[in-house]
């Protein structure tokens, strides 16, 4: 006897031995995607993730916006690194639109670019620490990137959507004051996430957790076109601030953080370290800014792009961040295409958890420094 | 009337309607109190599922942060089942692929449940009103108790709406 | 029942910002010069803004950029090479684009990554041009083990056919997978697939990626799929 089953529903075989787990949409370990896993008692033998809960087509929208109109919606897939993914996006409609953008707003471009990095990178530390059960860890940063969340609201007037950079420049000059203000967070900021050493990065927990799972060899991470800290972790010396210096990044001073393991510690550990030299960029952009002068260059109402295509990359929380925008003598871009380092870092995950232990998964899913909304885009 | 009691025929009735009519008058007497007992232990222990549908997630997690703390108001940081919990915060944008999951999700939930549609886009479609994968709000999906605006919602805002939650379901029948 | 928060004027401040080119008097205490900006650029006020038109930028870029070297050796390598297979369609500071046939797509790449050391995609985009019935899939190549290459981003682009009615992976918009030479465009090409409707042959696992199970309209990102109100 067969039932009547619901339209859209199989039954499938099952197997003694394999199980299939739905890890998501509703699961604490997931974020907004769902990982199709399946696993041989407790050894994962396969993942396939499967992305797109978020996918808002923020590409298809930017067609039908012009220039301007499209800066609010493409800075919401990752609203806590804003200044970041919309930066390359002004460096392409600069280019594009033939924009030369004034020398202090470069500056306060990069200011602003750090400070979000750091904004970012805490947000994803703090859901690392709770992934991993450890509250403590989801407390500190999510308390602590408040402080540079105040600076950014400072600059721009909205907590999370600044808005802040535009094709020409910044869209105003920094509050008075800014600069010492500034100067003193980042100095309380360094010593607060020196902190962090001891309750979390030297902490057994962790270290039993992440130490060895999910290894992603040199060859591997260049092979899998990975980016941002998973490639850093892996080994290799890959910066787009140091390789391809955009706006005035080539002025200033700061190293690149690289790390040989490979493993979910290393990955977890890059982006920390980097937080560091995000507080010697501030600085140092700090003391060479100029400190007066214009902040924004006027651009014609509707530009029109020429026909013409562009492809610029940026650096951000997540990795190397690309715009091609191909234009056709029209207001809106012809068409938008955002390469993210979230939606390369996808292609790792069936990698990197086969074989792995089921508990170890969210340990590896969130040390490859992955935004599902950003992802889906 | 206390004849009834004592003929055989009519005594099961008679203390039927005498149950009957004892029950009004203690539901009367005791239901308020009681309404308002139930409600309260309801109030402060709202347990959100943990469902992150865009990025207003990040937000949500902010309020739960040292410096907002929502905790402080009952909302507990929920990671626990779907059984144990009694509210649901729609954190954005609800595209075509997540609709029918959010209802899944919410169907497995205990009554009594309440939802929270935090966000432009889960109210109305917000920025991405013409989008083609985008859902313009959540209506059509769940019922929603209250509204958050906010693109996306400052944490105040967020804490705001589940205090009017919270006066929402003193006022509620309590069983 | 709507909230209104006292302390959330930095999300009017948002919401304001968000419709930067309505006519918006955003008040903004910290810069007056901003909010000037913000006038200039909005479109109601364009007469306003033609009589200070000279402080403006132009349109399009004005002078040429002088061509350079070592960017120039790169293609040069690729034209002497495969000669009228590929054309060569720019090249500037850092960026190049080739562009070639989709049966020597294959070739070419191999080239690319063994002969001039590009060892990865970044993205795979696709460009519909529906007036001459093609679309055009662009892949971004960069290099991570190459030192020199490190700036660079090799632009390699194809034309497929385009039929006006689409039936992804059965009709003629069709061209060899990039993933034997390329391993990183495997989730790309995927995307590439269920927006374009472009079928790779070769590719392992071309199945849906982003949409929902349901999608059952023609693929989104094509000129002719029109979202709701444009």
């Amino acid at each position: 006897m067969t039932t009547q089953l619901p339209p859209g529903i199989q039954l499938e075989k099952v197997d003694d031995r394999i199980m299939t787990l739905n890890v998501g949409p509703q699961h604490p370990g997931s974020g907004h995607m769902r990982l199709i896993i399946k696993v041989d008692g407790d050894y994962i033998v396969s993942c396939d993730p499967d992305p797109g809960y978020v996918h808002r087509g923020e590409e298809k929208m930017a067609e039908y916006r012009n220039y301007i109109q499209n800066i609010p919606h493409l800075e919401r897939p990752v609203i806590h690194d804003s200044s970041n993914i919309l930066y390359p996006y002004c460096l392409a409609t600069e280019e594009l639109l033939g924009i030369e953008v004034p020398e202090r707003a470069k500056y306060i471009r990069v200011i602003a670019a750090e400070l979000n990095r750091c904004i970012y990178t805490l947000y994803w530390l703090a859901i690392y620490g709770i992934f991993l059960g450890h509250s403590t860890m989801f407390m500190w940063p999510a308390g602590d990137r408040e402080l540079f969340i105040d600076l950014l609201e400072a600059m721009s007037g909205a907590r999370v959507t600044h808005a802040y950079l535009v094709p020409g420049g910044v869209r105003n000059d920094l509050p008075a004051n800014f600069e010492e203000r500034c100067l003193r967070q980042v100095d309380y900021f360094e010593k607060r996430i020196k902190e962090y050493q001891a309750i979390f990065y030297k902490n057994p927990l962790l270290i039993s957790r992440t130490e060895g799972t999910g290894v992603l060899s040199r060859t591997d991470a260049i092979r899998l076109g990975t980016t941002g800290s998973v490639l850093r972790a892996s080994g290799v010396n890959f910066d787009i601030r140091k390789k391809e210096p955009y706006d005035v990044y080539e002025n200033l001073d700061f190293e690149t953080v690289v790390m040989k393991e490979g493993d979910s510690y290393a990955r977890s550990y890059v982006p920390y370290l980097e937080m560091f030299e995000s507080c010697r960029i501030i600085r140092d952009a700090i003391r060479k800014m100029p400190k007066s002068g214009s902040v924004r260059t006027k651009l014609k109402p509707n530009p029109k792009g020429g026909n013409d295509e562009v492809y610029k990359r940026v650096e951000s929380g997540r990795g190397a961040l690309g715009y091609y925008i191909v234009s056709n003598n029209r207001p809106e871009p012809y068409r938008v295409k955002i390469s993210v380092g979230s939606f390369r870092n996808l292609i790792c995950m069936p990698y990197l958890l086969k074989g792995e232990l089921l508990g170890n998964m969210p340990a590896v899913y969130w040390s490859l420094n992955y935004w599902p909304v950003e992802a889906d885009r | 009337m206390l004849k009834e009691f004592f003929n055989q025929e009519t005594a099961p009735h008679a203390t039927n309607v005498l149950v009957g009519k004892l029950g009004d008058i203690l539901v009367r007497a005791v239901g308020k109190p009681l309404d308002y007992a139930i409600n309260w232990g309801r109030i402060w222990s709202l347990w959100p599922v943990h469902l992150e549908t865009a990025c207003c997630s990040v937000e949500f997690g902010a309020a739960s942060s040292p410096r907002y703390d929502v905790e402080r108001f009952g909302i507990i940081e929920a990671f626990g089942s779907l059984r144990q919990c009694d509210l649901i915060v729609v954190m954005g944008t609800i595209t075509r692929k997540m609709a029918p999951r959010l209802r899944m999700v919410y169907d497995q939930m205990p009554d009594p449940k309440y939802v929270i549609a935090m966000g432009a886009c889960a109210i109305t479609g917000g920025l991405y009103f013409d989008s083609y994968n985008v859902l313009p709000g959540i209506d059509g999906v769940l019922p929603v108790d209250i509204y958050v605006p906010g693109c996306p919602p400052r944490p105040e805002t967020l804490i705001q709406g589940c205090m009017l939650l919270q006066e929402k379901i003193k006022r509620m029948k309590g069983a | 029942m709507h909230v209104t928060s006292g302390k959330n004027q930095a999300d009017e401040g948002c919401i304001a910002m968000s419709s930067e080119n309505e006519k918006d008097g955003q008040p903004s205490e910290t810069a007056v010069a901003s909010s000037e900006d913000d006038k200039s650029i909005s479109k109601d006020e364009t007469k306003s803004h033609e009589e200070k038109s000279t402080a403006l930028s132009s349109d399009t870029p004005v002078s040429q950029r002088p061509v350079p070297q070592f960017e120039k050796s790169i293609s040069d390598k690729i034209a002497s090479k495969f000669g009228s297979k590929v054309s060569v369609d720019y090249v500037r500071a850092n960026r190049i684009r080739v562009s070639t046939k989709k049966e020597d797509i294959s070739d070419v790449a191999y080239f690319i990554r063994d002969e001039l050391g590009y060892d990865h995609a970044e993205s795979v985009s696709g460009v519909d041009y529906p007036d001459s019935k093609e679309i055009e899939v662009v892949y971004h190549l960069g290099s991570y083990t190459d030192e020199k290459l490190a700036t660079q981003v090799l632009t390699l682009a194809t034309r497929v056919p385009r039929e006006e009615i689409p039936n992804p992976g059965k009709d003629s918009s069709r061209m060899t997978s990039l993933r034997e030479v390329f391993y990183s465009v495997e989730f790309h090409e995927r995307e590439c697939f269920e927006m374009f409707g472009v079928y790779f042959e070769g590719h392992p696992d071309n199945r849906r990626l982003l949409l929902p199970e349901d999608w059952a309209d023609i693929p989104p990102f094509r000129k002719d799929f029109k979202i709701k109100g444009r």
